[in-house]
């Protein structure tokens, strides 16, 4: 048994809005070993960004983790100081954003962008960055990079400046990568591109990474370990097939029903998931799922499930009904 | 600056306004005479070959003065600006950046500010320290102070949510670092827009002050000073209140030219289109 890279205990996380106080990430725990790739997955709105932002503390306005650890590498990042936070960020964490488009400053060339966290996190002169961030950019796949230096992000199309963000969150060859729905501003040809080279990159430098989705193709082809949240809980977590082949809660069963197949009746519509994600501003007894579970029991609504074993090891779930003694079979 | 020199209103602009800024130049060191030399014999002559402005009511030539006073007219502007534009930055990105209390009294100050017309506040302003070009520069310039604020500060928070400073902070960096490469050169293009907009404004003010005596000393050639001199023998002469009033109402122009040309430039969407022409 390895020391995890990334081990985050009961983080708790809420976020003021006119409604009142949501509590966005709720007691979540999770793992991530030296350059294992894991897979966050659940709809939107359940707490996989904010899980991420409080792990690099870059949470919105009038958000706060009121609860848990993240210790990267044994040390607490809650508890840094905001320079030691900074000297963590982009150096030995990089973060992949969602919308490559507006996450470049449109006023720099990109090279510059890239040399940014060289010069800042290892000192590099003008020279030596300029020469990393060509190789870099050839290395994230950008034909004639020493040309491209100097192009605006403007000039380069959706899938070359998400390159140019990987190059940015890999430039300082960090331990954890942290994708944020790296792929979902992106058009499916482009999508796949992007993921093998993520992929690539974690092989190659041992980075681990975690990718946050709400894609469970995406997630069955990059990852090692999934966990699924749903309301701001952790809802089952396991390995790639525990999660595939052994599913053992309701709302990873609907999730993986949604998926859509090769071969499938182009007139059969794909398969939802009744009604919506609960109003995570009221204070819920039971589980978070009970309204849309089709199991659902008196109990369910009552007492929510703990997080507990089942067969295999590391395969855990929240479910009352697939639990020893349930009424699931 | 390639981009610049193709559109026209802009051209004109800087054309007219560095005909205005060499003249002005040059008249600090030769005038075709003294701009002071008072000669009675040749009071209200009309522009010809010899004086091609005319000569006022102590017989000075127009042009000369013009050419002399262009400075100070031209230093209140652009001091006066520059002390507005430093101060009124500097509170509008720290309390759009920090927020909270600081941006709140930042905000009220402004607000009491900007509850004066400019030249009343000017002439507020001038008439306690006295008048002066060193106080007509300080008091134009605080009243501008909240123009630069508010636009800076307005920039500041819209930029502040754009994906890309997070981006940056995830990168590493501090918040001075976010600030001088990350925000600033995004809110530079209305700053500079607003820059030229109000040394026209802040001319105007200046000359205004001068023309109300709160200015220059009389003596001296400001062109505010000089219409305020004419006034009294508009009917012996145009060109004594003409010449001067066209020389502020070029520099103005000319500044609004250019403001409006910067303005349609620093537009991020016409810079996106013109990249791939």
């Amino acid at each position: 048994m390895t020391t995890p890279l990334l081990d985050v205990r009961g983080l708790s996380t809420q976020l003021d809005s006119d409604t009142g106080v949501v509590r966005a990430v709720d007691g979540v725990s999770l793992t991530i070993d030296p350059g294992q790739t894991l897979g966050l997955v659940g709809e939107s709105g359940c707490g996989k960004s904010m899980t991420a932002r409080s792990i690099v503390r870059l949470l919105p306005s009038g958000g706060r983790t009121v609860a848990g650890q993240v210790l990267f590498e044994g040390r607490d990042l809650l508890t840094l100081d905001a320079g030691a936070m900074r000297a963590m960020r982009g150096h030995h964490i990089g973060v992949i954003f969602q919308d490559p488009s507006t996450s470049l400053n449109p006023v720099h060339p990109i090279g510059n962008q890239i040399a940014e966290p060289l010069r800042l996190h290892l000192g590099l002169s003008a020279r030596a960055a300029r020469d990393r961030v060509v190789e870099l950019l050839s290395r994230v796949g950008i034909p004639r990079p020493q040309q491209r230096i100097s192009d605006y992000p403007h000039q380069l199309s959706g899938g070359m400046r998400q390159r140019v963000m990987i190059a940015i969150a890999v430039a300082c060859e960090p331990r954890l990568l942290i994708a944020d729905e790296p792929t979902t501003a992106l058009d499916v040809t482009i999508q796949a591109q992007i993921l093998e080279l993520i992929a690539g990159l974690s092989s190659e430098t041992g980075t681990a990474v975690l990718l946050i989705t709400h894609d469970l193709g995406i997630a069955a082809g990059m990852c090692d370990r999934i966990d699924v949240m749903y309301a701001g809980r952790m809802v089952e977590t396991g390995s790639l097939d525990d999660l595939f082949y052994r599913p053992r809660m309701p709302y990873t069963w609907g999730l993986l029903d949604a998926l859509p197949q090769l071969g499938m009746d182009r007139h059969t519509r794909l398969a939802t998931i009744e009604g919506g994600p609960p109003d995570l501003s009221a204070v819920m007894a039971g589980c978070r799922f009970a309204d849309r579970c089709a199991w659902t029991r008196d109990l369910c609504r009552s007492t929510e499930p703990l997080l507990t074993a089942r067969s295999d090891a590391g395969h855990l779930a929240r479910c009352h009904g697939t639990d020893a003694g349930g009424w699931i079979g | 600056m390639r981009r610049l020199l193709h559109h026209p209103s802009a051209t004109l602009g800087l054309i007219v306004l560095t005909f205005v800024v060499i003249v002005a130049i040059v008249g600090l060191f030769w005038t075709p005479y003294d701009p002071y030399a008072v000669a009675p014999r040749q009071k209200f002559l009309p522009p010809d070959a010899v004086h091609l402005m005319g000569t006022d009511q102590y017989g000075r030539d127009i042009l000369s003065r013009i050419m002399y006073g262009g400075h100070l007219t031209l230093l209140t502007g652009f001091l006066s600006i520059a002390m507005a534009l430093s101060i009124g930055i500097t509170f509008g990105v720290v309390g759009g950046w920090v927020g909270g209390r600081t941006d709140l009294a930042i905000v009220a100050t402004m607000d009491i500010l900007l509850a004066f017309p400019a030249v009343l506040l000017a002439l507020g302003i001038v008439a306690v320290l006295g008048g002066s070009v060193t106080n007509v520069i300080v008091a134009v310039g605080i009243a501008t102070i909240p123009v630069f604020n508010r636009v800076a500060r307005a920039a500041v928070l819209s930029v502040t949510a754009r994906p890309y400073v997070r981006a940056a902070v995830a990168m590493g960096c501090s918040d001075r670092q976010i600030i001088v490469r990350h925000v600033l050169p995004n809110v530079a293009g209305p700053l500079v827009v607003l820059t030229a907009i109000t040394i026209a404004g802040a001319i105007l003010i200046g000359s205004a002050l001068s023309f109300l005596g709160l200015g220059a000393p009389p003596p001296e050639p400001e062109w505010g000073v000089m219409l305020n001199d004419a006034r009294a023998y508009m009917q012996l002469g145009w060109w004594l209140t003409v010449m001067p009033g066209v020389a502020i109402a070029l520099t103005v122009l000319a500044l609004n030219l250019l403001g409006d040309g910067l303005r349609d430039l620093l537009d991020p969407t016409s810079r996106a289109t013109d990249a791939h022409a």
